[in-house]
């Protein structure tokens, strides 16, 4: 149930993010979810794309640093305390959460969160445990 | 094992003796014997009949690379040509050439010396040497031949170059020393590789590297890749060549043959003593050399000395590893710092090679200095958590290299700028 998503490291100066898209754009590569994180001189931008593996060479032949890691999507309904349930069972099993980030879906009725782990296959059977709606890859992928 | 036990395990006190005597009697000569020298002792004043202590040796002045190129060929000789019998040069790549003379005595001299340091790194009689020095005007290979001749080990006098055919000659001769520069012995493990042959399977057992600075991770990678034991060695043409230091079994700095140098550590910019064990140039002075004596040479080299008493059980202080030359010395915040000094830390950190740049500045007088590494694939983390422990690891490695907090900032990979595929290390944008 784990979706593949790509680190890329960018320098915080001007222009690199519209660098990083155009390659993709170039590529006709789809982007579903983007999300920063970023200190002063430098940021991580996590993206969840249409194409993992061809998006990473793509920037790697463009000279960008990429990782390719797993990541959780997690469907949540779009209405209040649908997250905080979520949290709470993973909380309660003592599960950790590295980063997360959101996106609404196509329908516009559903969020869809994308969560990192401390120890991924723990994460995924507490939350299969719970009932809560993972999303798989190929779902992402086509949305 | 030693070559010449009493000399090396002379107690200090009398080794110090001993110094002073030759001391005297180099300086004496050169006063008499050398205009230059002569020329100016005269104009400070000194007469080295007033030597009374070795440190009376600091009131003498430097003598430069640069001295040498004036006078050559023969300017700087202390005994007339007849009684030269040997002559090495090194070639001028900045500059003109520098001869240098060795009279009979001192290429016995010279020979004892190297013996003494191949002794020392554990060989003997019984080895098969492999010189992979270039012979010729260059003092390796002549110096460390003379040297394991002396010492009675059988010589292969293959000289540099011919990688192939130096592996070809290791496994029919069953050679068991190599003799080379450290980077040379890597090539020759890579073009084992090439060639399928199994370093185990040979009868090489010591490496004498010597010629170049190296790191004590190359060492491992030395002895690990060939199985041997790879022994650090230092010498330069301008006061003899190879002989002038080399590494015990300890394998931990190389032995100074003080009872013919004395050497010196003293700080590139203010050219006083450094602090015991800190990191200055090495300052070099013959006590024996009869044909060109060299008095307070400085050749530019950093390092720092080591005094504990070795359990070799050789008196003879030690020279740690060398950090670069004095010429990439900046100096931050009064504090020297040494561009190997930072990629040691660094390579602490991540056990591969980043590319790295130190970027100096100066704001309100004050000197701000960075360190820009590029990130590659090997420490680029998705988790900014682990991105920021592993920049702080190398801010840690830096401030307790060099007593320094320095800024680490990490930088795309290739945004470095390059030069002869190297990123370029230092840029100062101090305006003094
Ligand atoms: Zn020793």
């Amino acid at each position: 149930m784990l979706v593949e998503q790509i680190a890329v490291f960018v320098e915080n100066k001007p222009g690199r993010l519209a660098a990083i898209t155009k390659i993709l754009a170039d590529n006709k590569i789809n982007i579903r979810a983007l999300s920063v994180a970023d200190t002063a001189d430098f940021g991580i931008l996590r993206l969840i794309v249409d194409n993992p593996q061809k998006a990473a060479k793509c920037l790697q032949d463009g000279g960008f640093t990429v990782v390719v890691t797993e990541v959780v999507a997690i469907e949540v309904e779009d209405r209040i305390g649908g997250l905080a349930t979520v949290l709470g069972h993973l909380a309660d099993a003592g599960v950790s959460v590295e980063y997360m980030y959101a996106f609404v879906n196509r329908s516009g009725e559903n969020a869809i969160i994308i969560s990192r782990f401390e120890h991924m296959d723990n994460a995924v059977k507490v939350l299969e445990g719970t009932g809560v709606k993972l999303v798989s890859k190929e779902q992402i992928y086509s949305m | 094992m030693y070559w010449q036990k009493n000399e090396e395990c002379r107690p200090r006190a009398e080794l110090e003796k001993l110094q002073l005597a030759r001391l005297k009697n180099t300086l004496t000569r050169v006063a008499t014997n050398v205009p230059f020298y002569r020329n100016q002792f005269h104009k400070m004043g000194l007469n080295p009949e007033n030597i009374k202590s070795l440190e009376d040796l600091r009131k003498y002045p430097f003598t430069l690379k640069q001295d040498l190129r004036d006078n050559y060929p023969y300017g700087l000789f202390a005994v007339p040509l007849r009684d030269v019998v040997r002559l090495h040069s090194s070639s001028g790549t900045t500059g003109n050439a520098t001869v240098v003379g060795y009279s009979r005595e001192d290429i016995v001299t010279w020979s004892n010396l190297v013996a003494r340091i191949l002794c020392s790194a554990g060989l003997t009689p019984n080895d098969v040497i492999q010189i992979a020095f270039g012979y010729g005007l260059f003092t390796g290979g002549f110096g460390l031949h003379y040297g394991a001749e002396r010492l009675g080990a059988s010589v292969i006098p293959i000289s540099s170059g011919n990688t192939r055919r130096q592996i070809q000659i290791m496994q029919d001769f069953k050679t068991t020393a190599l003799v080379c520069t450290p980077s040379y012995a890597l090539k020759l493990a890579d073009t084992m590789m090439d060639m399928g042959v199994n370093p185990n399977g040979l009868s090489l057992r010591f490496g004498l590297f010597g010629a170049e600075p190296w790191s004590e991770e190359m060492r491992q990678e030395i002895n690990e890749r060939l199985g041997i034991k790879a022994s650090d060695n230092y010498g330069l043409s301008e006061v003899m060549g190879p002989g002038v230091a080399g590494e015990c079994e300890e394998f931990h700095g190389q032995h100074i043959n003080e009872d013919h140098f004395i050497v010196e550590i003293l700080d590139p910019k203010t050219l006083e003593p450094v602090k015991p064990g800190d990191v200055g140039e090495l300052v070099i002075t013959t006590l024996t050399k009869e044909a060109f004596p060299m008095i307070r040479y400085r050749t530019r080299d950093l390092t720092r000395m080591i005094t504990e008493p070795c359990p070799c059980g050789r008196t003879f202080h030690r020279l740690d590893r060398f950090v670069g030359r004095s010429d990439d010395m900046l100096i931050i915040r009064g504090v020297n710092v040494f561009p190997l000094q930072v990629e040691s830390a660094i390579f602490r950190i991540d056990g591969t090679q980043p590319h790295y740049q130190i970027i100096v500045d100066r704001k309100d007088n004050q000197d701000i200095c960075t360190v820009k590494v590029e990130v590659s694939e090997s420490y680029f983390f998705d988790e900014m958590r682990k991105q920021r422990t592993f920049v702080d690891g190398i801010k840690k490695s830096l401030a307790a290299e060099l007593g320094l907090s320095i800024d680490v900032k990490l930088v795309e990979e290739r945004s470095l700028e390059r030069f002869e595929g190297k990123a370029k290390r230092v840029i100062d944008n101090r305006t003094l």
